[in-house]
């Protein structure tokens, strides 16, 4: 197990956002994280990448007990993320982005370079993150991302607002750095999407997981068909 | 003893109608309105013009609210509103607010000089009178109930009326507010009228209180306003007004150990130490760590 | 040449504080460039000043060592005052640093060796315009070549958005910290070069006013690159030399320009060389200071 998530408990305040939750994900798999909105998937992978303390559980990565390290550690173990919002430099260059996401590599021009020509985005090295299509800087967060040539990268609904042609992209895109052996995990709310590309999926609902297996158990499940069917899900 | 209680009293009034209209921009704005202190400075002086011209006091009072109100919005206008068109972080309204400051700190200069002025013989009561065993003055007691009273009718106007509620629903969500119907622009300027007249109002009553107005007054309130806000809470009203007393109050109380260049040392370090425990202040609710 | 030695023996005094002032902003500059608003330089310059002013008048020290001195001892202050304060955002930050400036300023007041309110007088002139110019120089190339460095890279990622670069494996706090203490360094080394270019120093030099002012060079000349605080303290400083006749309308010449700049030139004067960016990053509403 590449990734051991085990009794992770989150509140904020008087909400709990999660509630002894355990993850394992196995290294080169590709694993899902699905549920209704507001399930805790986002707090759940902010837990795990450090920029929220979890009130109780243990997190181990490749067999360190990583619990308490901040994102920039983390980073430096090989976890890399994108973010359900898009977080770009924006303001920086879009070569510049991917830079700073190879930084602890040492930020090599020529693999920056590379990551945007296999992105596409080569012929737009120079302008500004923020100038980008929507479709882009989403590809460019996730070159970002690569650029550090993480054992692990968490993808944040990648696919949210993408078109069908695009988001068809996207799952050829994870097949390829699946087989290129990057540990991926993916929260998304495109059904088609996750079940195409994970081997592995987990459900999340009010904080809890409520359903773990492969995309035809889950899909066959009714505990799941419930979780989502009780809220209107898009 | 009693007479340093008054002192603080006195002093914490004026702190607390200075800091009020800081933190009314602040809490519905997010910004740092540093012309404020030129504000306060500017009721004092328009105080003192309207008596020169045999203005009587009070009505003196309630120019200068008016005038440095009118002021306010004029600030806002000319320095703050474009930014805010094109979503400018706050240091550059802080920045503007700077110059802004500049500027109406040397066109009173220009009116007045930069020495200290004294307002017109006789048009302040001079009396005194005894409470409980102590001879207070009735000018500063004046001054006080003047004070304690616009902050009750701030409160007031801020949890009772239509106005407050919009102006509580900016601070919440701009976009919100927006969105709910809220005439955001009126607001806003009602914000900065109330905001900058009262530091003018303040400017005028600490002016009268030591008769000695002059262009550079607001400089030393405006360091103590952030002591003042920090320890009470940005953004809380009623945190600006608890902040201001604890401040007074802890001033003087310090004269007693400390020599008097230190006594600003203690409105400070006091401020130090909340933000290093408790950054929020007192009854702040504003969380100034983001994750 | 006759006639550049004269302007420059008339106006000696007003060149040399474009330095020293250019140095200062350029102490602010590395702050800001980060994302950081502080308020601190002015009081780093201030003990620098006056302990490397005592050094040289008192235990004699050699001016090179004194101005050191004085430089490492402001840094070594902001050490400590960084690591705690960095936990807070935005104004706070502002104000706290603001705090530590006037604590500064008090305690020059009370000890009795600064010579309190009356300044310290007396301070061997020790300050040549070459030694100004040199440091400005110097200072301006490492900061220049560190902003196009992975470090300044970084330091912009932290700049744009805190939390992505961290995730990216920037040490955020240690990055605004290293950025911080090289400000305290130079705004300490320009203290020191201030201290002996005067003959006397006060503690109302180094307060709230000039840490204002010292932001204002900084963000109405701009961020985007060095010759940006450079600009406005060239702009600030030699201004009211040059207007000498309007003396007296100097401050609202002052602060029309800085409303002027904030409204009109968002990212400072500086940028006026690249409309072009500038356009580009306002259509994506980026074209703020920081």
């Amino acid at each position: 197990m590449l990734l051991e998530a085990s009794g992770l408990t989150k509140r904020f305040g008087g909400v709990v956002a999660l509630s002894s939750v355990d993850l394992s994900v196995a290294e080169g798999q590709v694993f899902g994280l699905i549920g209704p909105n507001g399930a805790g998937k986002t707090t759940l992978i902010n837990v795990i990448s450090g920029h929220f303390r979890a009130d109780a559980g243990a997190i181990r990565f490749a067999g360190a007990d990583v619990t308490a390290l901040r994102p920039d550690q983390l980073a430096r173990r090989g976890i890399a993320r994108t973010f359900q919002s898009i977080r770009l430099f924006k303001g920086l260059t879009v070569l510049e982005n991917v830079l700073v996401g190879g930084f602890v590599r040492g930020s090599p021009p020529a693999r920056a370079r590379a990551l945007l020509e296999q992105f596409g985005l080569g012929g737009r090295a120079d302008a500004f993150a923020g100038e980008l299509a929507y479709g882009d800087q989403r590809r460019l967060e996730i070159a970002r991302a690569l650029a550090a040539e993480p054992r692990l990268l968490i993808l944040d609904e990648p696919a949210a607002g993408m078109n069908p042609t695009e988001s068809a992209a996207l799952r050829d895109l994870l097949r390829t750095l699946a087989a290129e052996g990057i540990t991926i995990v993916l929260i998304e709310h495109d059904v088609r999407l996750v079940m195409g590309a994970s081997e592995r999926v987990a459900v999340l609902s009010f904080g809890r997981k409520i359903a773990e297996g492969t995309p035809a158990e889950i899909q066959a499940d009714p505990v799941v068909r419930e979780a989502y069917l009780g809220t209107a899900d898009a | 003893m009693a007479d340093q209680i008054y002192n603080a009293i006195f002093i914490g009034s004026i702190y607390a109608l200075f800091a009020l209209g800081f933190t009314l921009v602040f809490s519905v704005l997010d910004i740092l309105n540093l012309a404020h202190p030129a504000l306060f400075t500017l009721g004092a002086f328009t105080a003192l013009f309207a008596m020169q011209q045999g203005v009587p006091a009070a009505l003196a009072v309630v120019v200068a609210f008016v005038v440095c109100g009118i002021a306010g919005v004029a600030l806002d206008r000319v320095a703050f509103a474009p930014l805010r068109a094109r979503g400018a972080p706050p240091l550059s309204a802080m920045i503007s607010s700077i110059g802004v400051a500049l500027i109406i700190t040397r066109l009173i200069q220009f009116a007045y000089g930069p020495d200290f002025q004294s307002y017109p013989a006789g048009s302040l009561p001079a009396a005194v009178y005894s409470l409980a065993g102590v001879e207070l003055d009735t000018l500063r007691s004046v001054i006080i109930a003047c004070a304690i009273g616009l902050m009750l009718a701030l409160t007031y106007l801020v949890r009772r009326t239509r106005l407050g509620r919009e102006l509580r629903a900016l601070a919440e969500n701009p976009r919100a507010a927006r969105l709910l119907g809220i005439d955001v622009d009126r607001a806003i300027a009602a914000t900065f009228f109330l905001s900058a007249g009262l530091g003018g109002v303040a400017g005028v009553l600490y002016g009268f209180a030591t008769n000695s107005p002059f262009s550079q007054m607001g400089l030393a309130f405006e360091l103590k306003a952030f002591a003042v806000m920090i320890v009470g809470g940005m953004g809380s009203i009623p945190g600006a007004v608890l902040g201001a007393y604890l401040l007074a109050f802890g001033e003087i109380a310090s004269l007693a150990v400390l020599p008097s260049e230190l006594r600003d040392a203690f409105a400070y370090g006091l401020l130090f130490i909340v933000l290093l425990v408790r950054p929020a202040g007192v009854l702040g609710r504003r969380p100034p760590d983001r994750v | 040449m006759d006639d550049i030695g004269a302007f420059l023996v008339a106006y000696q005094t007003t060149i040399g504080t474009i330095g020293i002032n250019a140095l200062l902003a350029l102490s602010v500059w590395l702050t800001l460039y980060t994302g950081q608003l502080t308020l601190g330089n002015a009081a780093f310059a201030g003990i620098a000043a006056y302990s490397s002013a005592l050094l040289t008048l008192k235990a004699g020290l050699p001016f090179p060592l004194a101005l050191a001195a004085g430089a490492m001892l402001a840094a070594a202050v902001s050490v400590p005052l960084g690591a705690t304060v960095f936990r807070l955002r935005g104004v706070y930050l502002a104000i706290a640093t603001l705090a530590f400036g006037e604590v500064v300023r008090v305690a020059i007041l009370a000890i009795p060796i600064t010579g309190r309110g009356q300044g310290l007088v007396g301070i061997p002139p020790k300050t040549e315009l070459w030694h100004v110019f040199a440091s400005l120089v110097v200072i301006a190339y490492v900061c220049a070549r560190l902003r196009s460095s992975s470090v300044g890279r970084a330091w912009a990622a932290i700049r744009e958005d805190e939390v992505a670069a961290a995730s990216q494996g920037i040490p955020v706090r240690r990055y605004q910290l290293v950025a911080f203490v090289l400000g305290a360094l130079i705004a300490g080394w320009a203290g020191g070069l201030a201290a002996h270019f005067d003959y006397a120093i006060q503690p109302d030099e180094f307060g709230f006013a000039r840490a204002v002012q010292i932001l204002v060079f900084a963000v109405v000349g701009g961020i985007p690159n060095v010759f940006g605080p450079i600009l406005g303290a060239l702009l600030f400083t030699a201004l009211p030399a040059i207007l000498q006749p309007l003396q007296e309308y100097r401050d609202i010449f002052q602060g029309a320009i800085l409303v002027l700049v904030i409204v009109f030139l968002p990212r400072g004067l500086v940028t006026v060389f690249e409309l072009r960016r500038t356009a580009r990053l306002r259509t994506m509403g980026a074209e703020d200071v920081a």
